[in-house]
C-alpha cells in the first residue's frame, strides 16, 4: 500500500514497464518549417491563439502555452556557422514540454490531475484538472498554461493516444529534416552523444546537449535538445531547477514561523495575565 | 508581454540573442527607483519571459493570503483571550476569524478554472502539492472554526465550543503561514528564492492584522495582549522582509520596484503606524480603531506586495537567467 501511494502521487517515473520515450529536437538540421507546429494543432484539436505580427523573426508563435504546444525559436546573429562561407546565422529551434523526470508540475498539482505515463511522459487529465494554475508558475520552463475560456491547464501530451498504439507524436512525423526524433529515451541520448561529436569534428564547437544530463536539477528531460548557443538564447533557463527539491525546506520554516506565531502569542498572553490583573 | 509593471527594466539591456540589433533600451530612471544591484548584462530571446507567469487574480489569491492570515491568528488570540478571561474580544475574533474563512474559501473557489470542480481539490492527499496540503488543512480547520464561533454565539455546548476554539488555535498558526510555502514552492524567483523568509513574513503580517482586528471590534479593557501583539507581528514581519532583502540579490529588485515596492512601502508604513497607535493610544477608542484599521490595511498591503513582486519576477527573464547563470558559475568553481 505504501509503494501504490508512493507510486501513484510523487513525481517519479513509473517503476519500468515500457521504455521511457522521449524527444531528442536536434535544431541544427531544423530548417523554421514549423510543420511540427502545425501538425500538433491538428491533431490534438489545439484552438487558434491568435494571429499576431510580432517583428520577432520569423516567430509570431511567440512562446509556448496552453494552445501552442510546440514553438519554432528563429535567432538571427552576426556570427559564422561552422565553415560556412557566411558571416551571419540564423538559429531555429522547436521547443516543447520537456516531460521532466522530476516534474514541477505535476508535484504541485493538488488534483492529481497530473499524472506520470506509462512511458515515463506528463500529461493532464482534462477531466479532473479544475484550472487552480498551480502547475503554470511551478514549471521552470514556461510551459504549460491556462486555457482562456476553458480554465484548465494544458501542454504537450507526447501525443499520448498516438503512442499508446505504437505510432511516432505527430511533431516527429512531420518534420522533414528529423530535427524532432522520437523515441526510447537511452537510444535518444546515445545517438545525440553522437551528433554532438560529429558536429564537433566539422568545427561546430558551440553544439551542446540541452536537458540530456540526468544529474541536472530537473532530473534530466524526457525531451531534451541540440542547441548551437547558450539556453537562454533560446528561451530557455540555463539551470532549472524542480521547485519541490526546496519544499522540505520550505515545511521546515512554515513549520518554525507557525510555531514563533502560537508561541509568542502564548507568551503575550502569559505576560498580560487575567484580564483585570493589572494591564 | 512587457506589461507596464515589469520590474525595474529601467536599468537593463537586454541583450536579444546576439546580434539582432533588437535591443530594449532603459527608459531613464524613473523616479525614486534606485538600482540595488549593479547593471547586468544576461541574453533572452526577444525579452521574453522564460517562465509563464501565475494566471492567478491577485485579488483573489493575494486576498486569500490576507484573509487566511486573519482568520488563523484571530483563532490564536481568540482562545488566548478566552483563556484569560477577555470573552467579548474573544468572541468577536472567533467572528472575523469565521468571516475571513469565508471568505478566502470563496476567493479561493472564485479563482478557479473550473470552479464547479472544487472538490476535487480533495480528490487526493499529496504532501509535494502545498495546495493539497492547504485545502486538507482548511477542511479540518473550517469546521473548528466554524464551531467555535457559533457555539460562542449562542452559548450551546460550552465544552464543545472550548474543544472547538482550541483545535482553532492549534490548527490556526498553519492556516496563517503554510500560504507562504504554495508561493514559495514554484519557478517564480521573487517567491522561490525567499522560501526561508517568506512564512515570518506572513506569520508576523497575520498576527498584525488579526491583532488589528481586535482593535477595531473588541472593547478597549480586553484588547491588551492584543496591543502587546501587533508591535510584535509587526516587529517580526519588518524583521523578515529585511532579511529577505538582503538575501535575495538582484531578485530583491522585483520587491523594490513596481507595483510591488508601492505596496510594500504602503505596508511598511501603515503598520509601523498602526503598532505605534495601539501602543500609544489603545486605550482610547478611536485611536485603538485606527490603528487596528492600519494594521489591517498594513497587512493587507504586505501580501498584495509579496503577490505582485512574484509576478513581476516571473514576467522578466532577467530575474530567472541571472540568477541561475551565478549559481552554472558558481559551481563551475
Amino acid at each position: 500500500m505504501g509503494s501504490l501511494v508512493g507510486r501513484n502521487l510523487l513525481a517519479d517515473a513509473e517503476p519500468g514497464t515500457a521504455p521511457r520515450m522521449g524527444f531528442f529536437t536536434d535544431t541544427s538540421v531544423c530548417i523554421g518549417c514549423k510543420a511540427c507546429e502545425v501538425a500538433c494543432k491538428e491533431w490534438n484539436a489545439v484552438p487558434e491563439d491568435g494571429l499576431e505580427f510580432t517583428g520577432m523573426s520569423y516567430d509570431n508563435t511567440q512562446g509556448l502555452g496552453a494552445d501552442t504546444w510546440r514553438h519554432v525559436a528563429f535567432i538571427e546573429q552576426d556570427k559564422p556557422m561552422g565553415q560556412a562561407d557566411s558571416d551571419m546565422r540564423w538559429l531555429m529551434a522547436s521547443d516543447v514540454c520537456k516531460h521532466c523526470t522530476r516534474a514541477g508540475c505535476l508535484d504541485v498539482c493538488p488534483t492529481g490531475s497530473l499524472f506520470r505515463t506509462e512511458f515515463g511522459t506528463v500529461v493532464v487529465q482534462e477531466d479532473i484538472c479544475n484550472g487552480c494554475g498551480y502547475c503554470i508558475p511551478a514549471c521552470p520552463y514556461g510551459v504549460i498554461d491556462q486555457r482562456k475560456g476553458d480554465g484548465r491547464a494544458w501542454k504537450c501530451t507526447m501525443c499520448y493516444d498516438r503512442i499508446g498504439v505504437g505510432m511516432e507524436p505527430a511533431c516527429a512525423k512531420a518534420c522533414p529534416t528529423d530535427s524532432i526524433q522520437y523515441g526510447p529515451l537511452d537510444e535518444l541520448r546515445e545517438r545525440a552523444a553522437m551528433r554532438v561529436d560529429q558536429l564537433h569534428e566539422l568545427g561546430v564547437d558551440e553544439a551542446r546537449l540541452y536537458g540530456h544530463d540526468p544529474d541536472d536539477g530537473v532530473g534530466g528531460d524526457g525531451a531534451f535538445f541540440l542547441l548551437l548557443d547558450e539556453p537562454e538564447v533560446y528561451g530557455l533557463p540555463p539551470d532549472p531547477v524542480v521547485t519541490t527539491r526546496d519544499l522540505p525546506s520550505m515545511w521546515r520554516h512554515a513549520g518554525m514561523a507557525a510555531a514563533t506565531l502560537l508561541g509568542g502569542l502564548a507568551a503575550v498572553f502569559a505576560v498580560h495575565g487575567r484580564a483585570g490583573g493589572g494591564r | 508581454m512587457n506589461g507596464p509593471d515589469t520590474g525595474g527594466e529601467d536599468m537593463r539591456e537586454a541583450r536579444v540573442g546576439e546580434g539582432t540589433g533588437r535591443r530594449r533600451r532603459g527608459r531613464g530612471g524613473r523616479r525614486g527607483e534606485k538600482a540595488m544591484v549593479p547593471e547586468a548584462e544576461f541574453t533572452s530571446y526577444y525579452g521574453k519571459p522564460i517562465l509563464n507567469p501565475p494566471v492567478w487574480k491577485a485579488f483573489d489569491v493575494a486576498g486569500y493570503f490576507f484573509l487566511g492570515g486573519l482568520a488563523g491568528a484571530g483563532s490564536v488570540l481568540a482562545a488566548g483571550a478566552g483563556l484569560t478571561g477577555r470573552p467579548r474580544v474573544a468572541r468577536a475574533l472567533k467572528i472575523s476569524s469565521l468571516a475571513a474563512l469565508g471568505g478566502s474559501t470563496a476567493a479561493l473557489i472564485h479563482d478557479l478554472g473550473r470552479p464547479e470542480r472544487f472538490v476535487n481539490m480533495l480528490r487526493v492527499m499529496k504532501p509535494t502539492s502545498p495546495m493539497s496540503m492547504g485545502s486538507w488543512l482548511l477542511a479540518a480547520y473550517g469546521p473548528a472554526v466554524g464551531a467555535a464561533a457559533v457555539l460562542d454565539v449562542t452559548g450551546w455546548w460550552p465544552r464543545l465550543g472550548r474543544a472547538a476554539t482550541a483545535g482553532a488555535a492549534a490548527l490556526g498558526p498553519a492556516v496563517a503561514t503554510y500560504t507562504a510555502v504554495l508561493a514559495a514552492d514554484t519557478a517564480v524567483p521573487a517567491w522561490h528564492e525567499a522560501h526561508r523568509e517568506l512564512p515570518f513574513v506572513f506569520a508576523g503580517s497575520a498576527t498584525a492584522a488579526a491583532s488589528g482586528m481586535a482593535l477595531v471590534a473588541g472593547p478597549v479593557g480586553e484588547t491588551g495582549p492584543m496591543r502587546t501583539a501587533a508591535v510584535l507581528g509587526t516587529a517580526l514581519e519588518l524583521a523578515a522582509s529585511k532579511a529577505l532583502e538582503r538575501r535575495l540579490g538582484i531578485v530583491a529588485e522585483a520587491y523594490a520596484t513596481g507595483r510591488a515596492g508601492r505596496l510594500l512601502r504602503a505596508a511598511e508604513i501603515l503598520s509601523v503606524a498602526g503598532a505605534a497607535g495601539a501602543v500609544f493610544g489603545g486605550r482610547r477608542r478611536a485611536v485603538a480603531a485606527l490603528g487596528g484599521a492600519a494594521l489591517l490595511a498594513g497587512s493587507a498591503c504586505t501580501r498584495f506586495g509579496v503577490f505582485h513582486a512574484g509576478t513581476q519576477s516571473a514576467r522578466d527573464p532577467k530575474y530567472t537567467v541571472i540568477p541561475q547563470r551565478e549559481r552554472l558559475r558558481a559551481a563551475a568553481g
